[in-house]
């Protein structure tokens, strides 16, 4: 018996070593699995608060460019106005619109928009991440879509009360439904860690006639996403032989370098469709 | 300024100024991430207990983990150099040489060449232990070496500049004191 005692307390040191390294590697091991560990919350409040005290210094230096876009998408808007249709006077009969976007008696709204500022984000590691200023208390759940105004910038994976971390397209885990523009085809938009311009676009068959510029949308069976929205351009086109899928290298279209101001997408019909998905699971 | 107020306000600056301005340099190239942080646990004390070293690492990355929410990663790392540092530094100087006379590692109690070897070692170690638990999830050994070597130089040549800009005045210490 006393010979373990010395034999630990010889070693003292070493365990000590063994049992922080142990601690520290099953932190982060098992977050990765269940990234709500308790104490992310905490944490993810007082970095929080950190940042967005260093993202008010820092939002002055790219204010013009930031004016240019919201400018942009301020007239991409307005040209959709309903104002901007009009019907013309054709004396004889009248003919229901149905072209004009707020035609409240058969439209339904499936999708929720609220505006958010990112205070952290990066782009120089392998799994990145970005927090944005909006949380749970401000109506963010997990899983919503995040979009900036030129394009997908990723998933909501983790919320705190006033805090959102969102998990980044450039992220070793993150897998969007994309589909081809032109054509409809769909596939899975990945990205492989290494440049933060580019993302890979999987599962196109080699049928489809895919050039350099056609525009990578969000597929019609995502959840998180409206159908439509521009996930990158297309830069390279590479064939696998052994395969009859095409690994299409894609541009982004959000800039990850300077992206400020973010949407976070709501879908209102989520529940309903993973409660008749999960039916499914049951029946069989 | 007492040794223990000049660690605590280092802790808070090389949190920042990793967090603020080298996490947030647009990447040159995907092998290469710019480290200073650790040289917080380069320069703490001599006279420091192994254990206590290794509670001030833990906390020292997991302050940084806090904000690139990798809990753990950079904890590992850091748990890892600071077990490790008593020995280089007794493998590099007898032990009456530096550490009664001078407070903390640096080229002036070390000397030139032991401080280089010192720093370089810990370095490796530290970036190497780091790229493999990121490797393990994902990579190939290719991309192992080459972050491990790429990474590791630009951190050596962060600390030599830190050295030259902001060299500490290394008192002699003397009985009195």
């Amino acid at each position: 018996m006393r010979n373990i005692f010395l034999f630990i307390r010889r070693y003292a040191n070493f365990f000590f070593f063994l049992v922080l390294q142990i601690v520290a590697l099953w932190l982060l091991f098992s977050y990765n699995k269940f990234h709500q560990a308790a104490f992310m919350g905490v944490a993810n409040d007082i970095t929080g608060k950190l940042n967005e005290e260093y993202n008010s210094i820092e939002v002055y230096f790219k204010l013009k460019k930031k004016n240019q876009e919201l400018l942009e998408e301020n007239n991409r808007l307005r040209n959709m106005l309903q104002e901007n249709f009009g019907v013309r006077d054709t004396t004889l009969f009248s003919i229901k619109d149905t072209l004009t976007i707020n035609d409240s008696s058969r439209i339904f709204r499936r999708y929720y928009s609220m505006p958010a500022q990112v205070v952290d984000n990066s782009t120089s590691r392998q799994n990145n991440y970005l927090m944005i200023n909006r949380g749970y208390n401000q109506g963010v759940r997990k899983d919503m879509g995040v979009v900036s105004p030129a394009g997908v910038v990723g998933s909501v994976l983790d919320v705190s009360d006033n805090y959102a971390v969102v998990l980044s397209m450039l992220h070793r885990v993150s897998r969007i439904s994309a589909s081809v523009k032109k054509t409809g085809e769909t596939g899975t938009v990945e990205w492989d860690g290494t440049n933060p311009l580019f993302v890979t676009l999987k599962d196109i068959p080699k049928s489809v006639q895919l050039n350099q510029g056609d525009s990578i949308v969000t597929s019609r069976y995502s959840d998180k996403f409206p159908p439509g929205i521009l996930i990158g351009t297309v830069e390279s086109v590479a064939t696998d032989p052994s395969s009859n899928f095409y690994r299409v290298k894609v541009r982004t279209a959000t800039n990850f370098f300077n992206v400020q101001y973010v949407y976070v997408i709501e879908n209102l019909e989520k529940e309903e469709q993973l409660q008749l998905k999960s039916g499914i699971k049951i029946n069989e | 300024m007492s040794e223990l107020l000049k660690n605590i306000i280092r802790y808070i600056l090389f949190i920042f100024i990793q967090v603020f301005v080298l996490n947030n340099i647009p990447p040159l190239h995907q092998f290469i991430v710019p480290y200073l942080y650790f040289l917080f646990i380069l320069w703490l004390p001599f006279n420091m207990k192994r254990g206590w070293l290794m509670v001030v690492a833990f906390l020292f990355g997991f302050s940084l983990d806090a904000f690139t929410k990798t809990p753990g990663l950079h904890a590992a790392a850091c748990v890892l150099i600071a077990y490790i540092r008593p020995f280089i530094i007794s493998l590099l100087v007898s032990r009456d040489m530096a550490e009664l006379n001078y407070v903390s590692p640096s080229a002036k109690s070390l000397g030139w060449v032991p401080y280089i070897t010192y720093v370089l070692v810990l370095t490796l170690l530290h970036h190497t232990y780091l790229v493999f638990l990121e490797w393990m999830q994902f990579g190939s050994f290719i991309y192992f070496m080459g972050k491990v070597l790429a990474t590791t130089a630009v951190s050596f040549v962060l600390v030599m500049l830190v050295e030259m800009l902001f060299p500490r005045d290394q008192r002699y210490r003397t009985n009195t004191a």
